[in-house]
């Protein structure tokens, strides 16, 4: 069942939840920031609007750069303005920033440990029409692997906002990660969110699995978690969305009472989550893992639930994974 | 900054040759680093730590005090030596360079030594800092002047274009870019590896303005950042004239000292290496002794 202490949305099962897009979340967060402190300042590369930075733009003229279609001079502008005192949040698609200009990234921001917040957007299939090429699949690989950084993964609109506002409290580099489509609300304005913890969204008292998941794709766990109880499974559902530092206590705790894990991600499976957990708990605590994800292959254009049924990340292959990963454990 | 009379002319240049000499020790005792780069810009360091700068060596960290970024780090043996002489560190400590433990990273990183601005090695990202610091500088109404050294090479990286077209977009005339001309790199001499030329043209097709200079005269160079300081509205790039290996006389204008220290190797027209490092000082004490 849903976690009665976490105010989660309680209409997140009915056929009208709401639906709100991860980069909405960002652009209001933006600007309550903005307003709060003025050494906030905003980058972009030609994407002001789809990364929802417009608004930030608009009031703050004066804090807002546009640097042209130039992820690899905006990342490093950024880390110049870092160490003069401000406080920089750039946006760009996730392909390009923190793909494209990823050694920027690491020289200038992470390893010149400057204060900037790289904003990550367009993430995973559910980006679809546009194709592979902007459906950012690696990101999250090519960022844990960077000493100094913490990585947020907001699973609704909701926490997307509260951890762009947790992002400017951090004295260091973060990176967030966004989507382009609409996804569903899970959470309420009385949910917690604190960086760096794991969330438990759907509790059973004895689950024979526990589902790791994390941004978006908590929902799709969350509808699997569902599916199989109706089927007598019980599992449960832990939201991600500090992807690093890893909440490496909860995850052992998680996996002692269930023995199994499943991670969820929209991102490939090396390297993102499920690298995470598999590290986690090759080290502490030896378990069977199911990973559900881009199974080592690039996508390509479609329509996001379409996507996610092809490649095997739905809300059925979750709940296979599941099962499969419960019979591995008692082999 | 104060105008340049004829004593402190000498006194700088006797400087110059004090740093390069160091940069020659630091190199021996490492085994390992750059040579004809940090050479060729002893001048220049030394104007900007001995005459233009507003710095504090003791406190590196005051919000006011001008930046001087170094894009093209792997030069940074004379930013070590001039930051050495100018008493930011002792001098005993250049001989850590590249070593374990030591503040002195072999490509030059802001959080181990106070008074490095950035991190640098990675080509073409310096003067995009540099912007970041000069934008912030304007936001918070302060005066202090952002000056970033680039080499040649690194105008191979087209990050470089970036921040040659985003500088004078924001009109930031509180930026001065000096550009190492030495001609070599790694794989040869610049414009056989990429032609650069007609770089001051195409500075001032970008909308910078630009000032050609012997980047080993003290005073024309002085001038020409007096020159940048009173420009406004847009960014200057200074076109520094440098000869690569300065004041060693094998080393000068041969690509092939680029990335090698002396007495290391043999290399073609040079000393054997056991007599590199002895020559290579032999040569400096004789310039040492002329300027007194």
């Amino acid at each position: 069942m849903l976690n009665p202490k976490l105010y989660l949305n309680e209409k997140v099962f009915d056929s009208d939840c709401e639906m709100q897009t991860t980069r909405l979340g960002f652009g209001e967060g933006l600007v309550e920031l903005g307003k709060a402190d003025r050494d906030v300042v905003a980058l972009s590369a030609d994407l002001t609007e789809s990364t929802h930075c417009h608004k930030f733009a608009k009031e703050f003229p004066e804090r807002f750069i546009q640097c042209g279609v130039a992820e690899q001079n905006m990342a490093a502008v950024a880390a110049g303005l870092a160490v003069s005192g401000k406080i920089p949040f750039i946006a760009s698609y996730a392909t390009f920033s923190p793909g494209k200009n990823w050694e920027t990234v690491r020289t200038t921001i992470v390893y010149n440990d400057a204060n900037v917040k790289i904003a990550g957007h367009h993430s995973g299939i559910v980006t679809g029409p546009d194709g592979a090429t902007h459906q950012a699949t690696e990101d999250i690989a090519i960022m844990r692997a960077l000493p100094n950084v913490q990585i947020f993964i907001p699973c609704d609109a909701n926490q997307a906002k509260w951890a762009t506002l947790a992002a400017a409290k951090i004295r260091g580099p973060v990176y967030i990660r966004f989507t382009r489509d609409k996804t569903a609300v899970m959470t309420s304005e009385k949910t917690p969110f604190e960086p760096g913890k794991i969330d438990v969204y759907w509790e059973s008292e004895r689950p024979k699995a526990t589902i790791f998941a994390t941004g978006y794709m908590v929902y799709h766990a969350l509808l699997a978690a569902k599916k199989l109880k109706e089927e007598k499974i019980d599992v449960e559902v832990s939201n991600v969305s500090t992807i690093k530092p890893l909440d490496v206590e909860a995850v052992v705790k998680q996996v002692k009472k269930s023995g199994a894990a499943v991670t969820v991600e929209d991102h490939q499976v090396m390297g993102g989550l499920g690298g995470a957990i598999a590290e986690t708990l090759a080290k502490h605590k030896p378990t069977p893992i199911e990973f559900i994800g881009l199974q080592d292959t690039f996508a390509e254009s479609g329509k996001p639930q379409e996507l996610l049924e092809k490649y095997k990340m739905g809300k059925d292959a979750i709940a296979a994974a599941v099962k499969k990963v419960i019979a591995r454990k008692t082999s | 900054m104060n105008d340049l009379d004829e004593k402190k002319i000498k006194d700088l240049e006797r400087r110059a040759n004090k740093i390069r000499q160091l940069i020659i020790e630091m190199l021996a005792e490492a085994k390992s680093g750059h040579s004809a780069g940090p050479l060729g810009m002893a001048d220049i360091f030394c104007a900007f730590y001995f005459h233009i700068l507003n710095h504090d060596p003791k406190n590196p960290d005051d919000p006011n005090r001008d930046r001087l970024v170094l894009s093209n780090g792997h030069i940074c043996p004379v930013r070590y030596a001039a930051m050495a002489l100018a008493g930011y560190f002792p001098t005993d400590e250049l001989a850590t360079l590249r070593k374990i433990d030591s503040r002195l990273q072999g490509h030059p990183h802001r959080s181990a030594l106070p008074g490095v601005e950035t991190t640098s090695g990675p080509l073409g990202e310096g003067l995009s800092q540099s912007i970041g610091m000069a934008i912030a500088a304007k936001m918070d109404g302060k005066n202090h002047r952002i000056y970033c050294i680039a080499s040649d090479g690194e105008h191979q990286e087209g990050n470089t274009w970036e921040a040659l077209m985003l500088a004078p977009k924001y009109k930031l005339d509180n930026l001065t870019l000096i550009l190492d001309r030495n001609n070599i790199q790694i794989d040869g001499d610049t414009e056989n590896v990429m032609p650069l030329e007609p770089v001051t043209s195409k500075y001032q097709a970008f909308g910078w303005e630009t000032i050609e200079v012997d980047g080993h005269n003290m005073r024309a160079f002085a001038d020409a950042i007096s020159q940048a300081q009173a420009t406004h509205d847009k960014p200057t790039a200074i076109v520094a004239h440098i000869i690569p290996g300065k004041g060693v006389s094998y080393m000068e204008n041969n690509y092939l000292w680029h990335g090698n220290p002396p007495g290391i190797a043999d290399v073609a027209g040079a000393p054997p290496k056991d007599e590199q490092v002895k020559v290579a000082l032999a040569d400096l004490k004789k310039i040492e002794a002329g300027l007194n």
